[in-house]
């Protein structure tokens, strides 16, 4: 017994490690998370699958031991229990009863109190002896049957659980019959070895089907691999459907799917699984457990950011895929990681909008759907160097209206755990990316310099004697210099090194304002150099010319050679299937019925008995229940009280 | 004669009155109508549901008499705020009826004050001894109750009015169970209230109403929680209408007992033990509520089993959400064999039935705010 409760306890701390650590993620995730020593002490103990290690199975293993060997003892006094009246109990026995009572009668009350206990719903049996009768009564004998039911309810539980478990397979494993594959290949090359057949007992797997393909395998990711199940059929993916509420949320996930013979291909059964109401065929339940992308063409204008030209280049490419790019005489990989039709974003008041789409999808009870709006597609894509290095990005289609100004927005990240930190790219007059790229290139081109800082003297100093108009044009050259080598940082760097601190302000506030204005006509020169007309003096030109020029700055930072523009897209959806066999779910369902019997008899039918000795002229009265309650003393109570009625009138 | 008299408790059909029968007809013609009405939209789960709720609920009544006179109040209360709707939300700010009385909203705030009003006047009666004060406390708990239930029944059929597909039961997120759990709590103390005749203890189980009836406040007017909000798909199931409920009758009977430890604690060590009933039946009140909560809770974690079974395709995934609730199980079942196998009593089990609500509290708040799962409802 108390060897049962320490079990419990066990079992409850590691459960609770189970919920606090994340269970089965990757392990370089693990690794980062808690460095390389701390990492393989846990992979030790084996907490990234707390309940499937050994340790944890056998502690289940020993609490249904020690229940059934529990029931074992009990049983056969329990089930004599139910059926004895206890009707060997003396005088004696009955007087050291804690609830005991006599009264004084004349006459024979016996058939009075035969009727009172049928009357009180007792069962009784009577025992003559000599001139004395005993009468041996019980009810709610059944409580005992509750302790057999819960308990033997908890082993059938725990033999079902045990039954879906992929113990076999860790036994396979540990005899090294199976094993686990941990490459990335395709997997029809995946080997026997980590194969399992499709009449393997019980399995969870998951496959994501792309639309219009299909699979006949279902992969099972344990620890930092991965087995490859073999279905008994295939299964085609046709279209993958999510429906929306007005508001933006989710209403349904649904896949068409065709079952198909796998030797011949002809089709079995075709079916459309949702959340919550899956497929079960040939014994194999099918689930809809997620979606992603299958695979969507793209189609995309590439914007150089080191050569700097006003017109881009064309990229295509699709998810899940990689392209090579060429940027001086670097070569570049561009690995497509995601696309999403549309991102309902939350654009009402918040000064940072939070562009993790994620966040804000998934029905939130909480989200303000009043600022909710669908801000159009987007797409993921990695960039990696010849060293292996590679940033993130994830960039919108559609502009973005913020604070009365079109953008295009950016997000990068240097690791997967970070947040994307978002990059705006101001769209020009003409609502297009190519004014801030020329401008860019002009503000970035050195052989320009002299020429806008000459138009920018002019402009500010017209008249003025040629010393100051030379001196001007020098400084915006520096100015322009600097800025081209790396944005305001260097500017700054420059003025905290140069120039006495009382002057700093200043000293920013002017260079700030040569940059302003100088860039303008930066614009103008890259205007014609294009064959546009020149810029407009307006509100919106100007700040067009201060975004760029933060935009500018900002792409110091941005780390690709290249800004990718999607332009049209041809969507190809997948939906993420999860497949089981579990014969024990039936021995579990049915145990989880009998331990609901089980416990509802225990608490709800109360045991009791109750002696009445009847002598010549005295009645020895006497209860005793398994459960010592406050009902039970008043019921005592109660009877004490209808018995001296009964046997005073008789 | 004398035997039939003293019959303690003749068979339950025996000792019923007209106004028994009177309830159960009226359930039952009220189920018969909304079948003829209804039935060609229902499926045989909301046939089932419809008459089961009938048959409950006369039995409810019969065997809990206050019960009859709670659910006809709602009943009208809720069907006039129904039909002053017109099918037109609008009319939540226009109808003075529904905007200062019947709206959900509203019905919802009401229950708010009249718990905290409750508690407070409990409290009065506790510390002046007042039997008035506390029968006060009482009434003002059943209106409250009463609010409450009123509150969320319209609620439900204002989801409806925002769109079709929107309307769902309103056990769906933390906002409305936090309501449900206020409901099934103060239904189970008014229970025991009855049962033993004492008011006392309301004392110390309205608080525990009120903490929830605060969250309920800071979330409505900090959050904005109690907007309507229409179903993920992994909710959209018949699983949860019972699921939820079975779930918070155990809660509800968790907190409940543990309050009762506190009680028993103080009037243990001799603080207030003069106001407070003896310990036996402080015990014993214990002992039903971690009973009842147990129970409940093991309908529930399987029906959870069973629902998971068909969303996620396991009935059991050690989810973190389902985990904990295996701990509190575990918990309560550890509780119980101490006191039944072992026969122990007294101050240990009030202090681990206090220890137990913040297990509880951690399956059920902790879990979404702290850790990740596919349990979907309730981030904060
Ligand atoms: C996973 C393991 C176990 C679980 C979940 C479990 C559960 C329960 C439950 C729910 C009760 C009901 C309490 C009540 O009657 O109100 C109970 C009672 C009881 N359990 Fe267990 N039990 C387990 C293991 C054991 C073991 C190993 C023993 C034996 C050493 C045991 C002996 C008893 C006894 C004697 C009772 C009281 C029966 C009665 O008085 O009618 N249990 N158990």
């Amino acid at each position: 017994m108390r060897f049962a409760i320490s079990l419990f306890t066990v079992l409850a701390i590691a459960s609770i490690i189970g919920t606090v650590l994340k269970q089965n993620e990757p392990y370089a995730d693990y690794i980062i998370q808690f460095g390389q020593y701390w990492f393989t002490v846990f992979a030790w103990l084996g907490l990234y699958d707390v309940y499937r290690t050994p340790w944890f199975v056998i502690i289940l293993a020993f609490l249904v031991l020690s229940t059934s060997t529990c029931i074992y003892r009990n049983m056969p006094s329990m089930l004599r229990e139910i059926r004895s009246y206890r009707e060997q109990a003396t005088e004696q026995s009955l007087r050291h009863f804690h609830h005991y009572a006599e009264f004084a009668t004349h006459g024979n009350p016996l058939n009075l109190l035969m009727r009172y206990l049928d009357a009180q719903g007792y069962r009784y049996k009577q025992v003559h002896n000599n001139d004395t009768v005993l009468l041996a009564a019980k009810r709610g004998s059944a409580n005992r049957l509750g302790y057999l039911f819960t308990h033997s309810a908890i082993v059938l539980i725990c033999i079902g659980g045990l039954l879906d478990s992929n113990l076999p397979l860790k036994i396979e494993q540990a005899f090294g019959i199976k094993r686990l594959e941990t490459r990335d290949i395709p997997e029809s090359q995946v080997p026997a070895v980590s194969r399992l057949s499709p009449d393997n007992l019980s399995f969870r797997g998951n496959v994501t089907i792309p639309e219009g393909t299909s699979a006949d395998v279902v992969f099972l990711n344990i620890a930092d691999g991965y087995m490859v199940q073999d279905l008994p059929f295939r299964i085609a993916l046709n279209k993958f459907h999510i429906e929306h509420y007005s508001t933006g949320q989710p209403k349904a996930f649904a896949s068409d799917i065709v079952i198909l013979d796998k030797t011949t291909g002809l089709p079995l059964l075709a079916h459309t699984i949702t959340v919550n109401h899956p497929l079960t065929y040939d014994g194999i339940a099918i689930y809809q457990a997620s979606f992603g992308d299958g695979g969507t063409h793209l189609n995309m204008d590439g914007w150089n950011l080191f050569a700097h030209s006003g017109t881009p280049f064309p990229v295509t490419g699709a998810v899940h895929d990689k392209t090579e790019l060429a940027a001086g005489n670097t070569r570049y990989t561009i690995e497509f990681t995601d696309f999403r039709p549309f991102n309902i974003e939350n654009l009402g008041g918040n000064d940072t909008p939070q562009h993790d789409t994620r966040a804000v999808l998934g029905g939130n009870a909480v989200a303000d759907k009043k600022n909710l709006h669908n801000v159009g597609p987007s797409f993921q894509y990695k960039i990696r160097d010849p060293e292996g290095q590679a940033h993130e990005y994830s960039n919108y289609m559609l502009p973005i209206l913020i604070d009365g100004r079109w953008y295009l927005l950016s997000g990068m990240r240097d690791a997967p755990n970070e947040a994307f930190r978002y990059i705006r790219f101001p769209l020009d007059p003409e609502r297009t990316l190519a004014g801030f790229m020329r401008l860019r290139g002009a503000m970035l081109d050195p052989a320009l310099f002299p020429e806008i800082a000459q138009r920018f003297t002019r402009s500010v100093l017209h008249g003025s004697d040629v010393d100051a108009q030379a001196k001007l044009a020098d400084s915006t050259v520096k100015v322009l210099e600097m800025f081209s080598k790396g944005g305001y940082k260097t500017l700054s760097n420059f003025i905290e090194t140069k120039i006495p601190a009382a002057q700093r302000d200043e000293a920013a506030q002017t260079y700030l304002k040569i940059l302003e204005l100088s860039a303008f006509e930066a614009y103008g020169i890259a205007q014609q150099q294009a064959h546009l007309p020149p810029p407009k003096q307006d509100d919106e030109t100007g700040w067009f010319i201060r975004d760029s020029l933060n935009t500018i700055n900002d792409i110091f930072f941005y780390g690709a050679p290249v800004y990718l523009q999607l332009a049209t897209y041809d969507e190809v959806q997948a939906s993420g299937l999860q497949l089981t066999r579990s014969p024990g779910e039936f021995i579990v369902f049915g145990g989880s019925g009998l331990l609901v019997l089980g416990v509802f008899t225990m608490f709800f039918v109360r045991e009791r008995r109750l002696w009445l000795l009847i002598k010549p002229n005295q009645v020895l009265f006497a209860m005793s229940s398994n459960r010592k309650t406050l009902d039970f003393e008043n019921e005592f109570l109660l009877r004490k009280q209808h018995l001296a009625e009964i046997l005073k009138e008789n | 004669m004398l035997l039939t008299q003293t019959m303690p408790r003749p068979a339950l059909i025996r000792q019923l009155d007209v106004f028994d029968w009177l309830f159960a007809a009226l359930l039952w013609g009220g189920a018969i109508y909304a079948f003829n009405l209804y039935g060609a939209h229902m499926d045989s789960y909301e046939k089932g549901f419809l008459f089961g709720f009938a048959a409950i609920f006369s039995a409810l009544g019969w065997a809990w008499k206050p019960i009859r006179l709670l659910l006809l109040t709602v009943a009208i209360f809720s069907l006039l705020g129904i039909a002053d709707y017109h099918g037109n939300l609008a009319r939540a700010q226009s109808s003075f009826f529904l905007k200062y009385f019947l709206a959900s909203q509203t019905a919802i705030m009401w229950m708010s004050v009249l718990f905290v009003l409750a508690t407070l006047t409990y409290w009065i009666g506790f510390a002046a001894r007042s039997e008035f004060a506390e029968k006060v406390g009482s009434a003002l708990t059943w209106s409250a109750l009463t609010m409450g239930i009123i509150g969320l029944l319209v609620r439900w059929y204002e989801s409806y009015l925002i769109s079709p597909d929107v309307g769902h039961i309103p056990i769906s997120n933390l906002y409305e169970v936090f309501i449900l759990f206020s409901i099934i709590t103060a239904l189970l103390y008014l229970y025991y209230e009855n049962r033993y005749a004492n008011r006392q203890m309301g004392a110390f189980v309205l608080p525990v109403i009120s903490a929830a009836v605060g969250f309920l406040l800071w979330y409505t007017f900090d959050r904005q929680a109690q907007n309507i909000q229409p179903l993920v798909p992994a909710l959209q199931s018949y699983w949860m209408k019972i699921h939820v409920p079975a779930n918070f009758i155990g809660y509800g009977s968790f907190s409940l007992a543990a309050m009762v430890g506190v009680a028993y604690l103080l009037a243990d060590k001799g603080i207030l033990a003069s106001r407070l009933p003896k310990l036996e039946v402080l015990d014993d009140v214990m002992y039903k509520s971690i009973a009842v909560g147990f129970g409940f809770f093991t309908v529930a974690t399987i029906l959870g089993a069973l629902w998971a079974a068909e969303a996620w395709g396991g009935y059991w995934s050690w989810d973190p959400k389902e985990t904990w609730a295996l701990i509190v199980w575990l918990n309560y079942a550890a509780w119980l064999h101490i006191r039944l196998v072992k026969g122990l009593r007294g101050p240990l089990l009030a202090w681990w039935a206090v220890v137990g609500l913040f297990v509880t509290i951690f399956a059920f708040l902790g879990v979404n705010m702290f850790l990740s799962g596919l349990h979907s409802y309730g981030t904060l």
